[in-house]
């Protein structure tokens, strides 16, 4: 769809003190990138602004709103904030990440990959091929085997621990997805960490050994400093991922009465179940906001320590 | 370089917004009625194997070969595709409304009635004489065999839209194994909820045995409504809505959540199955396990859940161990029209898709699924309430149950509102039993349901207590 540019016209030289270093001229330059471009357009930013457009409308799915929705400016905005079971889904997503991705998969990521350091190869490749599986199986497949284990007749948590009848996912719903994804996603946490370590310089972490630094002293003082910008980073990305899973609603659909509906599954539920297309629309672009919010707290962070 | 990205988005986005949202084209009745070679597609909430495989079975293996058989005859080459999901009644619904937003959803859809308001005002789908023509409608003779009850399942406003595909009626089944433990009579029906409370009672003193099983919560979706809160409100005396008005947390609204906190703080239920995600499917593998007493379900749990050789729980010895009574009203005299008993039906239609290429051919493809020849090819020796009065007659007396629902339930049965709203309202009944089950007092919840109902449906449309 980029036409190479006629031969006649040459490359502009290279003038000392121009921006251009690459010396391709404005005309190529914009050649290179207007694929790009063209498919952030059509997939990210265009759906953006059509999220925006139709939450200011009252859309819905079925019904005379369906063919004639008329434009309400920010009343879904106004009344998502006045929705008691909107507070209660940003209050559950933000318990899912914590729990989940901040502590969870970054605790029991970080430790995995720093005992498994000088752990033996077959031991080390074992479990990480066991971490990983978690991570790589489709997420209907590990619903499935999940309800399986957390089931209350018969499901095998009950077995193991002699006392069958607790309808996990219904005592528990929020610890139980708490747990689930942290299983769900420690391997990314653990693959990043293990690269991270290896930057740390061997000869400092002897120095610690002989000064006769305790595991965890070496840990905070030697290892984190080294890692920080990893530590940052990892965070920011598993955060994100986690408060737009939608594998939860595989697990409970968001039950009992709300008590596991996070985002992602209250915005479905909206959209999907009641119809309402424009409220849906506003919350989710709430959510992409929140999103930002995160990602920029982040990204301040990290730039701070540079 | 970003002004012209700008540019160029700010263009597009006006360019879809302003013709996107709920676009409507006109059809012509007479679009390829001539047409040799025709494509015409059944979208059903059925599978084979799954849910509503009889349906399935029906429509792939005899529909569609008789069809086109009898198409050929007629020099006409017919392709027929089944689109056949097994799935939640809302998921179904979701995936028609999006369908029927496109050009590639089925010719014919199957529908359940409560929708038939909301996909009318909506316009995804319009009334048959506008697809087809009024005279071809009219000309149909099958309209003399469908009840006018019946009818009313597929008719909005006064115009037809579809053909009904049968009814149902809802009674109290019951395990007359766990009857005859606790000294209970295999011919049990309870005359007020006192008894059903009193037997479930006496029912709680079998381990392992959950005594009632009243349909609850969100999860269940309409089936808490349709099973559990509309049999008890009719029951009180009071019909969902009545004279332009929903009910709101009136004296009968009030008695049905009451009923449901002292049979859930009873104990009398479980309330697991009101809250786990496929509550509903358990409730069906417990009883069929004989660890469930009493249950209201519709003449669909008998024929399709229960059946000794195709249901999804079957019940090897149902016909024997499986009794069924009239749902009681409050007390005597206390149900709609002062009723003794109530019950409540529903069903579903076949509607023919106002986008689709031939028009003429699916309006005969409908006939066809209606004749009585494939109605009875549907049943297939077992026994159903069909949309033909011509066939119930020969094959409901094949069947206890299903002529008791005939002769028995049909003629006191109550209709669901296929009004736009009824589904907004449905779901803040059901929200209303899931706090009562959750703990909340049946006073509080019937509250919170009224101030729901408002938000819904418009504070002029809501009836006070």
């Amino acid at each position: 769809m980029v036409s190479a540019p006629p031969a006649e016209v040459a490359a502009p030289r290279r003038v000392p003190g121009d921006r251009d270093t690459a010396g391709l001229g404005v005309a190529r330059a914009i050649g290179f990138l207007a694929p790009g471009l063209l498919l952030i357009g059509l997939f990210l930013v265009f759906p953006a602004l059509w999220t925006i457009y139709i939450g200011l409308t009252n859309y819905t799915l079925t019904g005379t709103t369906s063919t004639a929705p008329a434009f309400v400016g920010l009343d879904n905005f106004a009344e998502a904030l006045d929705d008691a079971l909107f507070g209660n889904a940003l209050w559950l997503t933000l318990l899912f990440v914590i729990g989940s991705a901040v502590l969870g998969q970054n605790i029991l990521g970080f430790a995995l990959a720093w005992f498994l350091r000088g752990a033996r190869v077959w031991l080390r490749r074992t479990v990480e091929a066991f971490v990983l599986l978690s991570w790589i199986l489709p997420s209907v497949v590990v619903a499935y085997l999940w309800i399986a284990v957390l089931d209350r007749d018969g499901g095998t948590l009950g077995a193991l621990l002699g006392s069958p009848g607790t309808a996990w996912l219904v005592e528990y719903p929020m610890a139980s997805l708490i747990v689930f994804n942290t299983w769900r996603g420690t391997a990314f946490s653990m693959m990043l960490y293990s690269s991270a370590l290896a930057a740390v310089p061997p000869s400092q972490l002897e120095t610690a050994r002989t000064m006769g630094a305790s595991g965890w002293q070496t840990v905070r003082d030697v290892v984190f400093p080294h890692i920080r910008g990893h530590v940052l980073t990892n965070t920011l990305l598993i955060s994100l991922w986690t408060a737009n899973d939608f594998s939860p609603f595989l697990l409970t659909a968001g039950g009992p009465n709300h008590e596991s509906e996070t985002l992602p599954v209250f915005i479905y539920r909206q959209a999907i179940s009641s119809g309402r297309l424009g409220y849906a629309a506003a919350i989710s672009f709430l959510l992409l906001v929140v999103n930002l919010v995160v990602a920029l707290v982040y990204l301040v962070l990290l730039r701070k320590r540079s | 370089m970003r002004r012209t990205v700008l540019l160029a988005a700010a263009m597009s986005t006006t360019l879809v917004l302003s013709g996107c949202l709920g676009q409507q084209q006109e059809s012509d009745s007479g679009r390829n009625a001539d047409a040799k070679d025709v494509e015409l597609t059944i979208t059903s909430n059925s599978v084979k194997g799954g849910k509503n495989d009889a349906g399935a079975k029906w429509i792939e293996d005899w529909v569609i070969p008789e069809f086109t058989k009898q198409q050929k005859d007629k020099g006409v080459n017919v392709k027929v595709k089944f689109d056949g999901v097994g799935v939640d009644d809302d998921e179904y619904k979701a995936k028609v409304a999006l369908d029927f937003g496109t050009d590639i959803g089925g010719d014919i859809v199957e529908l359940d009635g409560i929708w038939l308001g909301e996909f009318a005002q909506g316009g995804q789908i319009r009334p048959l004489e506008e697809i087809v023509g009024k005279d071809k409608v009219d000309a149909w003779d099958g309209w003399d065999q469908i009840p006018d009850a019946v009818q009313q399942v597929s008719t909005y406003e006064g115009k037809r839209y579809g053909i009904p595909q049968g009814t149902d009626g809802r009674v109290l089944f019951f395990n007359k194994k766990l009857f005859a433990k606790v000294g209970l009579p295999a011919d049990w029906q309870p005359t007020s909820w006192d008894e059903i409370t009193a037997a479930a009672v006496s029912l709680k003193s079998l381990p392992g045995v959950t005594p009632v099983q009243l349909n609850a919560g969100t999860a269940m979706t309409e089936a808490t409504t349709m099973q559990g809160v509309l049999p008890l409100l009719v029951g009180t005396g009071s019909e969902i809505y009545a004279d332009g008005k929903w009910q709101g947390d009136t004296d009968g609204v009030k008695s049905v959540l009451d009923f449901y906190q002292q049979v859930y703080r009873g104990k009398l239920a479980d309330p697991l199955l009101a809250q786990e995600a496929k509550g509903r499917d358990r409730s069906f593998e417990e009883f069929a396990q004989n660890k469930i007493g009493i249950l209201l379900e519709s003449d669909y749990f008998w024929r399709s859940v229960i059946d000794p050789e195709d249901g999804v729980a079957k019940m090897a010895d149902r016909d024997s161990a499986v009794g069924w009574a009239k749902i009681p009203a409050m007390a005597p005299g206390s149900g709609v029209d002062g009723q003794d008993f109530v019950s409540m039906s529903g069903g579903g239609l076949r509607v023919i898709n106002p986008k689709t290429q031939y028009p003429q051919q699916a309006w005969e493809l409908l006939q066809f699924m209606n004749s009585a020849e494939a109605t009875k090819a549907y049943l297939d020796g077992t026994a159903q309430i069909t949309q033909r009065e011509d066939v119930n007659k020969e094959v409901l007396a094949s069947d206890p149950m299903l002529s008791f629902i005939a002769e028995e339930i049909l003629p006191i049965t109550r209709f669901r509102p296929g009004i736009a709203e009824y589904p907004k309202v449905s779901t803040a009944l059901q929200q209303a039993t899931a706090d009562v089950v959750a703990g909340k007092s049946a006073e509080d919840a019937a509250a919170a349901y009224k101030d729901a109902l408002v938000k819904a449906v418009g504070e002029d449309a809501v009836a006070g207590g």
